[in-house]
């Protein structure tokens, strides 16, 4: 049962780590198979430690999990953090975010111009 | 054979308007004001039978079909209006004929300045997952492209 104390607290996390272009692009790369931690810093122009601490975000949300063998730490995503019903959950909830927006341009645009009518 | 299940779930928007609560419930309330924002930008989307009877006990239907994708079917019915104020109703979804949830959604408009605070609470039963990992994984893409355009956008 996904309810707004679990579920979707976790889902607010998950978005908010997505709300990275880094941490995106990460997943992104991870979605085509695991990775260690180092061939994920590659593309970055940033440091070790700066990949590390967007894989620490990921990790805490559940996105992301990894394990280290020997030295080297391998990532993978964690699909199971975006089941199916969060994905749907997740849909409906940016259907409704966009329709908002929109709704909100809408009541600007007509304030506007009753604004102008006013003068 | 489809594997039957069912997932609750819910989740809360807030959104302040900088417009009276009258303006924005007229949005929800008027069929051809919520037209303007309640559906999708026209692109990729063809919109087949579409009513709305707002009043307690009316109906709202539309259906239509993604190009090159599944045929989407809504059905609500209201069951609580206060004007100004707060609007319940339910609904199911439909995708190519399977229905694929139910849910109560529930807006509450309350002034706040010279705006209005809108809350928005959907909670649902989602049914019977599609259940093939590719179609999942797909989904899982998907799904990351838009949560990036929204945060950016």
């Amino acid at each position: 049962m996904l309810n707004q104390r679990d579920g979707g607290e976790r889902l607010d996390r998950v978005f908010q780590a997505l709300a990275d272009p880094t941490r995106r692009a990460i997943v992104e790369r991870l979605a085509r198979g695991p990775a260690p931690v180092s061939a994920l810093a590659e593309p970055f122009a940033m440091s070790l430690p700066a990949i590390l601490q967007h894989l620490g975000v990921l990790e805490e949300c559940g996105l992301v999990s990894s394990e280290k063998v020997g030295r080297v730490r391998t990532c993978r995503v964690d699909t199971a953090t975006l089941s199916l019903a969060e994905k749907w959950i997740s849909e409906r909830r940016l259907l409704w975010q966009r329709r908002l927006d929109r709704l909100g341009a809408l009541l600007a645009a007509e304030e506007e111009q009753g604004e102008s009518e006013k003068k | 054979m489809t594997n039957r299940t069912v997932t609750h779930g819910s989740f809360t928007l807030e959104r302040v308007y900088p417009v009276k609560p009258a303006r924005v419930f007229h949005a929800f309330a008027d069929a051809k004001m919520k037209e303007k924002w309640f559906a999708g930008p026209s692109g990729g989307w063809t919109q087949g039978e579409k009513s709305m009877d707002f009043r307690v006990g009316g109906v709202e239907v539309s259906k239509g079909k993604f190009t090159d994708g599944p045929a989407i079917e809504f059905q609500a019915a209201y069951w609580d209006i206060v004007p100004d104020e707060r609007i319940i109703y339910s609904y199911w979804m439909t995708m190519d004929g399977k229905r694929i949830s139910v849910s109560l959604a529930t807006i509450e408009l309350k002034p706040e300045g010279n705006g209005t605070r809108l809350k928005l609470v959907e909670q649902g039963a989602f049914l019977d997952g599609f259940d093939d990992p590719a179609v999942r994984e797909k989904g899982t893409a998907d799904l990351l492209d838009a949560l990036g355009r929204s945060l950016e956008g």
